[in-house]
């Protein structure tokens, strides 16, 4: 257990930040010139580390697979940035945003680390409007903010419903600064495929080429991984399509220890599946759910439109469920009740997988304009991607996994379990607990990237001032490198009949059946044995086209869908461990009686993190018990 | 539906490109177009043929990854659409369907219908920021803005980087993405101080990048999947004219 010290320093929350920033060691300018650091990803998380990282005097390699870092997902987050600026007056502070996120994550995150991260998040928004994000604004010319999430304040920054793009890009604007200065030098079209240790400690990694197929090695003083979430497991999901988890998992494979990977959030209004090719689904704003009202017909099967279907054969299942909350039931309630009745019979479409959004009621009481002024925008959407016109006939919605709260361990120093390894932003688990307040993963990242590892990397660097270059042929290169080869010539060679795709839709409907909105152990059991019979279908049977040495898009697929199987692995032997329900993952072992996650608290209130110990082999488990020393737990209610 | 497909083929960078057509049977209505192509490459990859290289990710229209030439349209005949948003609903049964990548000198083809944007990277090193160190920022409500310099300036920045007005260009002028960037900064009080050295340097660069010079055409405000306007070009202008004179 000696890896997983986590460092949180002594004393109450409020001053662990500060106290740990004088406490810990700080590397000089002059010599910060000669430490080099690996930035892997180039979402808000990596980008704002990467620039900051260059300001501070690093020299800085930042790596993504994508043709420029502005394309990384950091980008699709619609909703808003929170933080604690109380610019409305209605009573929020550091303290309330902290609570929130507490509760929010239904107390399975650690304190000292939401502390830290509502406490910068003030500094997180100063630095993006500096860069010039152009946040929404009341006519004061003052930043407007508004309530997201189910809080009781208006704490969330926004930029109409691109605060996601719009923050990305004032990270970039920096990055691209630093590019210009050369203190960043910028990898675009890498895949990572692993990180090379030295004597214990990250220094370096190994690529792939995107475009010329070419293996390449890459070394520094420390390794940062920022390489977004894993959501794309269920090969259905909100995410951009080329979302993965190959770096995490590279480099839980050599020993960064992997928290909580059952942890998934599930986002309850996204468009349904409307055919077998579908590549993703498409998010539609829950705030939806204010006018709409949910409801599938009482009758099994039921082939009429639903504008023919009267009034008394319909179900307004939450309504009726939960009469207190209504349509607007929490993101997880309202997911599992429209998986529930589709699992019934009672699901609408053409594949019986959604139910309906009925806009109908809203329009006769308010008018229609008034819902166009407030949804046109989606409305329009949703019309462009269905052929069908919400105003006349209600939508169609379903549940889609959308953020992985689950990730690597880390530190307070946002050091994995290998030394000189970092991970921020989505990729570690630290923020979130067991569910993630809305709006919140743009504050972590702003946080990790701008204010928390440019500083404690520091920690750790002041050891290698007098270190010099890392060479890149030394024998931990080398075997890196023959492994990551290997595995690919592996894959070309299998030579199977099918493709990479009918794979991932396979994988991700195993995952979606068993983990995840609502899971047990028998089905967690099921889905154990299915994912090894198919892993092994897979390595027997899948074909990659194309050779290793030119741009082959089969080819980066399939080595992202080969991790993939391993960490589904692990991602059900996570939830099979944890008996209880909390935030997002929902046992149907532990409910209380109306159907509401039920927390352990005297057994569960601990993070699981799990130790690799070899290929189709349990993981190891280390239980790091949760300390609460602010927060009470409380139970939710509805 | 069944479809006839013309689509660019090129092997890499070096090799000469040509078209090659395709009959795709069993196509759908209900596919988005790049599912299209998805279904397109399954069945080229069960038959052994190497599937078609085109780009894409988040695939609702954010990201700007998406890109290609549809039936001599930049991103589709939908207006106010990338290729991502674009849905088969739009074509019928039969339809023959012509597909390119991005055609401009500063956008060199890597293969098939992917295209190395990087110019545009480089463009922005050239100015396309404010230098704003991380910790040194005041407190983001010292400086108002007014609402109509910040709605402007938001709806300048929603720019997506695709390289869309490039390619619908005839000189392949990098305006409309240069004026982007330097309308969204320039209409902020943060911007101000860069804002001369900006328009010039980042001008400068696309000349130096082989990006052709801007005639007024309008035909990349058109085909912009995020419908930025020609006005932000006339700012761009009036700055560039600031900044020599």
């Amino acid at each position: 257990m000696n890896k997983l010290n986590t460092k949180i320093p002594d004393g109450p929350v409020a001053e662990k930040w500060t106290k740990h920033k004088n406490k810990i060691r700080l590397v000089n300018a002059a010599n910060k010139t000669k430490l080099d650091i690996i930035v892997v990803g180039t979402g808000l998380a990596g980008a704002s580390a990467a620039s900051s990282l260059g300001e501070l005097g690093y020299n800085v390699k930042a790596f993504c697979f994508q043709d420029s870092p502005r394309r990384a997902h950091s980008v699709a987050a619609q909703g808003g940035i929170n933080a604690a600026k109380n610019y409305k007056n209605d009573g929020d502070s550091i303290d309330r945003l902290f609570y929130d996120i507490m509760k929010g994550g239904d107390f399975r995150a650690r304190e000292a680390f939401v502390y830290r991260s509502a406490e910068v998040s003030n500094f997180v928004i100063d630095q993006l409007t500096a860069a010039g994000v152009p946040f929404a604004r009341e006519y004061s010319g003052y930043l407007d903010n508004r309530s997201f999430g189910g809080v009781q304040v208006s704490r969330t920054f926004y930029a109409k419903g691109a605060t996601g793009q719009q923050c990305l890009l004032g990270a970039y604007s920096g990055l691209i600064r630093q590019m210009s200065l050369g203190k960043v030098t910028l990898y675009s079209r890498r895949d990572m495929l692993d990180v090379v240790i030295i004597d214990g400690k990250a220094r370096g990694i190994i690529t792939r080429n995107l475009v010329t197929g070419e293996i390449e090695r890459h070394s520094a003083h420390a390794v940062v991984l920022a390489t977004g979430g894993y959501g794309t497991i269920y090969y259905l999901s909100t995410l951009a399509v080329g979302s993965n988890a190959s770096a995490a998992w590279a480099a839980h494979k050599k020993g960064a220890f992997f928290s909580n990977p059952s942890f998934v959030q599930i986002h309850p209004t996204s468009l349904p599946q409307l055919n077998d090719y579908q590549a993703k689904l498409t998010l539609m704003s829950e705030s939806l759910r204010n006018d709409g009202r949910i409801w599938v017909p009482k009758q099994k099967g039921e082939k009429r439109h639903p504008n023919e279907i009267p009034e008394e054969e319909r179900d307004y299942y939450l309504e009726r469920m939960y009469p207190a909350y209504g349509n607007l039931a929490p993101r997880d309630i309202s997911s599992r009740a429209a998986k529930e009745r589709c699992d019934a019979g009672y699901g609408v479409g053409k594949t019986g997988m959604s139910v309906y959004l009925d806009f109908k009621d809203s329009i006769a009481k308010k008018g229609k304009k008034v819902i166009e002024s407030k949804y046109g925008n989606l409305f329009e959407l949703y019309e462009k991607i269905t052929g069908e016109n919400p105003y006349e006939e209600p939508m169609r919605i379903y549940p889609a996994g959308h953020y992985t709260m689950g990730g690597l361990w880390v530190d307070y120093n946002l050091m994995t379990s290998i030394d000189g390894l970092y991970s921020i932003g989505e990729s570690n688990f630290s923020d979130h607990g067991a569910n993630r307040l809305g709006a919140g993963s743009l504050m972590q990242c702003g946080s990790d990237g701008y204010f928390v590892l440019p500083v404690t990397i520091g920690d750790y660097l002041a050891d290698d001032i007098k270190t010099g270059k890392i060479p890149t042929n030394h024998a931990a290169f080398e075997e890196a490198e023959k492994h990551a080869r290997d595995k690919i010539i592996k894959l070309l060679s299998v030579n199977g009949k099918q493709t990479v795709t009918s794979f991932h839709k396979r994988l991700g409907k195993i995952m979606w059946d068993y983990c995840g909105m609502v899971r047990n152990e028998e089905g967690l059991k099921k889905a154990l044995k299915l994912l090894s019979e198919l892993k092994e279908e897979f390595w027997k049977d899948v074909k990659v086209p194309g050779t290793m040495d030119e741009l082959n898009q089969e080819l980066e697929k399939a080595v992202k869908v080969a991790d993939f199987f391993e960490l589904a692995r692990l991602m059900c032997q996570d939830a099979l461990n944890r008996k209880e329900s909390c935030g997002a993952h929902f046992r149907d072992e532990s409910q209380t009686p109306n159907g509401e996650a039920q927390r352990i608290d005297e057994e569960y209130s601990y993070i699981a993190t799990w130790e690799y110990t070899g290929e189709d082999k349990d993981h190891n488990l280390h239980k790091e018990p949760l300390e609460f020393e602010c927060v009470k737990p409380k139970a939710r209610s509805y | 539906m069944n479809l006839t497909l013309k689509i660019w083929r090129q092997k890499n960078a070096k090799a000469k490109g040509s078209f090659v057509t395709y009959k795709l049977e069993g196509a759908s209505q209900e596919m988005s177009f790049l599912e299209m192509l998805d279904y397109l490459n399954t069945t080229l990859i069960k038959k052994g043929e190497d599937p078609v290289a085109f780009e894409h990710d988040c695939r609702e229209g954010i990201c700007g990854t998406c890109s290609l030439y549809i039936n001599g349209r930049a991103h589709g005949q939908d207006s106010m659409s990338a290729t991502c948003e674009l849905r088969m609903s739009r074509y019928k049964d039969g339809d023959t369907i012509v597909i390119e990548p991005w055609r401009a000198k500063a956008f060199p083809v890597i293969k098939d219908l992917i295209v190395d944007r990087l110019a545009f990277e480089k463009i922005l090193e050239a100015g396309g920021f404010i230098s704003a160190n991380a910790g040194a920022a005041p407190e983001a409500n010292s400086i108002p803005v007014p609402r109509e310099h910040a709605d402007k300036a938001f709806d300048a920045a929603s720019c997506i980087g695709c390289g869309a007005c490039v390619s619908a260009c005839k000189n392949a002028s990098a305006q409309l993405f240069i004026a982007s960037k330097v309308s969204q900064l320039a209409l902020l009080p943060q911007g101000r101080a860069e804002a001369k050295s900006r328009a010039r340097n980042m001008i400068a660069k696309a000349d130096e990048l082989g990006f052709g010079s801007c005639t007024n055409t309008g035909a990349c405000e058109v085909e912009c999947p995020k419908g930025i306007s020609l006005a932000h070009i006339a700012r761009l202008n009036r700055e560039f004219l600031k900044a020599t004179l």
